[in-house]
């Protein structure tokens, strides 16, 4: 018995030596195994792809042609480029208004008051809502002729609007929507940066007789910027990537005239209507290096703001 | 002490890894297990035709032994499934519903469809011969059969009975007469639009065809050449852009399909409609439509070139190439097709491609008489197509159908109808290479 076990007792500890002399290994094994075939893999194929006219089908036979669909899609004046406005555009707009307002909304829900609880639940309610259903219910609001935005603007003698008919407006309009979605998150982050703050600064500027604004502009704001730009981030990186909510809004193509047609919208055409992957792959490509592109220069003012 | 915690996680790490491998092995062999089995897997789109069929599986599953799973999903989400499945070679599909002119094509040159020939000879009281021509060669690929046919459609005019009435005027037969009646009606009701189509620029291809058609043009001439820019085309595209624009609803959305203008006239807001006849049932049926008792039919209203509507097989099954149960597949189809399956579900109203079904009295009995006659009518001088017959046909409907949304904008239909031709001819020749 004893004599039987002991070998086996002897392996049994050989290994658990083992496991914790590497345990840094092996903890983190389970997540490098996640990331290398859930992110590298993927990434490596688009780009293998992006150098190929693949087309079709993946499985068909593809030639390799090197940066043939970077020059095609980087001299694309028709579709890339204004979808690259669009994506910046959209991305820009959204951003700052949820910022501004976010940061209004939190300040004003800073300082405890009655019934704090449920206006709070009540300005959050967009967030938890998903953005097809969101896309659905203003396309539903915003219908030209049946919508009730235009019922309620005739209320008040302003004639109807196309909204996401209108070749104008239609990017503003879904502006609008993901404003409306997505600033109570700014507020949820900006809110907790504010709880976070301490007292004393801004006491110690009272005293000293500094008013509202310049309390805010000159104490708040700096002590903030780092949870600002974490709001920034996030929201930013979300919003270059948004796709569910136009393609819910407009459908394929971005509307008939590419009215919304950002980056993610374009590259969905390219694989899933016209089988194009290689070209697909190009632009996302191209896409994943300017997403990377703003966030390496936001994370480094976020460490000069550290500093 | 810490020492002895952290062996004792470091241990358990490892016995909870070990023991998600091996579950996971268990995953995989439970899977291959089930291939080649019993379980047929059905994937379909969503239809009239779908429910009927869906309805009627248990009377195939108990015939057959054989357990029927469905896939059942929206056009655009199936057409994004099977480039997802079919293209990383999967098994998991069996039978799949899908749209011979729209990705027939396609999946043909891809090898996803399997090669039916033999199997659709095999059976003579199933009776392939039975089947329309038209329908026939949409489904053939290098005189290979790839798909038997399931639902035909035509387009046809629904109309307002009432608001015709109420104005005094006949059914057009002409698109000259259609063009004054949507221009009076719409003048003498402001709240109604005279007109109605789809007019998202790739919707719309289908139902701006026989417009096309009529007017004498079609998308490719007989060289294979693209033909959008002829005088023909011009006019066509003109005509279509110029009823919306001026007569169609106000602020027209440019994203529609047929189910956005379907609401537009079953809620009561246009007099005329252009679409397919499959689809009269969201019109006629109270449940949906509220004008439901005052919809009229007509075949397509004839050009300068006469009455020219398309009647094409909007749908098909097919058996996935990679499927390992292909036998049982090819028993599920040849179910689905058969005579009598035909026949009940046109009965329901979805237009069958068998020629017996239409020979048949009771196989229009169900139908709105005036549309019955329209589908006649449509049936005889009938085009095959209703959009270009290339591969890669999303991107060749993006590109004809620019034309059509400048015109309902208003915009200059003969430039873009030019650029639009530069576009097509590229990428025609292409396609060629």
């Amino acid at each position: 018995m004893t004599v039987a076990s002991l070998p086996q007792k002897s392996a049994w500890k050989a290994y658990s030596d083992w496991a914790n002399d590497h345990r840094k290994w092996l903890f983190a094994a389970p997540a490098m195994a996640f990331v290398a075939i859930l992110i590298i893999f993927p990434l490596a194929w688009t780009l293998y792809l992006s150098l190929t006219d693949a087309s079709g089908s993946v499985r068909a036979e593809s030639e390799f042609i090197g940066f043939a669909n970077y020059a095609e899609v980087l001299t694309d004046t028709e579709r890339f480029w204004p979808a690259v406005a669009r994506t910046f555009i959209f991305t820009g707009a959204a951003l700052l208004v949820q910022m501004v307002l976010g940061m209004c909304i939190a300040l004003l829900l800073w300082r405890p008051f009655k019934g704090e609880k449920w206006v709070r639940v009540a300005i959050l309610l967009p967030l938890v809502a998903t953005p097809v259903a969101v896309g659905m219910m203003w396309r539903l609001i915003f219908d030209p002729n049946i919508g009730f935005a235009n019922q309620a603007l005739a209320w008040f003698g302003i004639p109807a609007q196309p909204w996401l008919s209108g070749q104008d407006t239609a990017l503003a309009t879904v502006i609008f929507i993901d404003i409306w979605q997505w600033t109570p998150m700014v507020v949820i982050i900006l809110l907790a940066g504010l709880t976070s703050l301490s007292e004393e600064p801004d006491e110690a500027a009272r005293i000293d007789g500094a008013n509202a604004w310049q309390r805010f502009k000159f104490i708040t704001v700096p002590l903030m910027m780092p949870t600002i730009i974490v709001a920034i981030l996030l929201r930013s990186i979300d919003a270059l990537k948004t796709f569910d909510l136009l393609y819910a809004t407009k459908g394929r193509g971005g509307g008939s005239f590419h009215e919304v047609e950002t980056l993610n919208v374009y590259a969905y055409g390219l694989s899933f209507d016209y089988n194009d992957y290689g070209l697909s792959s190009t632009v996302l490509i191209i896409f994943f290096l300017i997403i990377i592109g703003c966030m390496w220069v936001l994370t480094r003012r976020r460490k000069d703001v550290q500093k | 002490m810490q020492r002895t915690i952290l062996r004792k996680a470091g241990i358990t790490a490892a016995i909870a890894m070990f023991a998600g491998g091996s579950l996971a092995a268990c995953g995989g062999s439970g899977g291959d297990a089930e291939a080649g089995s019993d379980t047929l897997r059905v994937t379909l789109a969503n239809h009239v035709w779908t429910e009927q069929i869906i309805e009627a599986i248990p009377e195939f599953e108990e015939e057959t032994g054989l357990t029927v799973e469905v896939t059942q999903l929206g056009e655009d989400q199936l057409s994004a499934q099977y480039n997802v499945q079919l293209n990383a070679g999967t098994d998991e599909i069996d039978v799949m519903m899908y749209r011979p002119l729209q990705e027939g094509k396609l999946f043909a040159q891809n090898g996803y469809l399997a090669d039916l020939t033999d199997r659709v000879q095999s059976n003579p009281e199933w009776e392939w011969s039975d089947f329309q021509q038209g329908p026939v060669d949409s489904t053939t690929f290098e005189d290979k059969v790839v798909g038997v046919p399931t639902i035909t459609e035509r387009e046809v005019l629904y109309y307002r009975t009432d608001l015709l009435e109420q104005a005094g005027l006949e059914v057009p037969q002409t698109l000259e007469e259609l063009e004054a009646a949507a221009k009076k009606i719409n003048e003498e009701n402001p709240d109604v639009a005279g007109f109605v189509a789809r007019t998202g620029k790739s919707p719309a291809v289908t139902q701006f065809s026989s417009f096309l058609y009529g007017f004498g043009g079609d998308f490719i001439d007989d060289e294979g050449n693209s033909a959008v820019a002829s005088p023909e085309a011009k006019e066509a595209y003109a005509y279509y852009g110029r009823m919306i624009n001026e007569y169609g609803p106000e602020n027209v959305s440019t994203d529609m399909s047929w189910p956005e203008a379907m609401a537009i006239f079953t809620q009561g807001g246009a007099a005329f409609y252009t679409e397919a006849d499959s689809l009269y049932q969201n019109a006629t049926d109270p449940a949906n439509s509220q004008v439901a008792d005052k919809v009229g039919f007509a075949p397509m209203p004839a050009g300068p070139a006469g009455s020219k509507p398309y009647n094409v097989p909007s749908w098909g099954l097919g058996i996935n190439e990679a499927s390992k149960n292909q036998d049982n597949a090819w028993k599920f189809v040849e179910w689905a097709t058969s005579k009598d399956m035909v026949l009940q579900i046109q009965k329901e109203g979805v237009p069958g491609p068998r020629k017996s079904v239409w020979s048949n009295p009771e196989g229009t009995a169900t139908y709105p008489e005036d549309l019955a006659a329209a589908i006649e009518v449509s049936a005889e001088n009938g085009v095959g197509h209703d959009r270009p017959l290339v591969i890669n046909v999303g991107e060749a409907r993006e590109i004809v159908g620019d034309p059509i949304v400048v015109g309902i904008t208003g915009g200059e239909v003969d430039a873009a109808a030019d650029s639009a031709d530069e576009a097509f001819q590229q990428f025609l020749d292409d396609e060629r290479e």
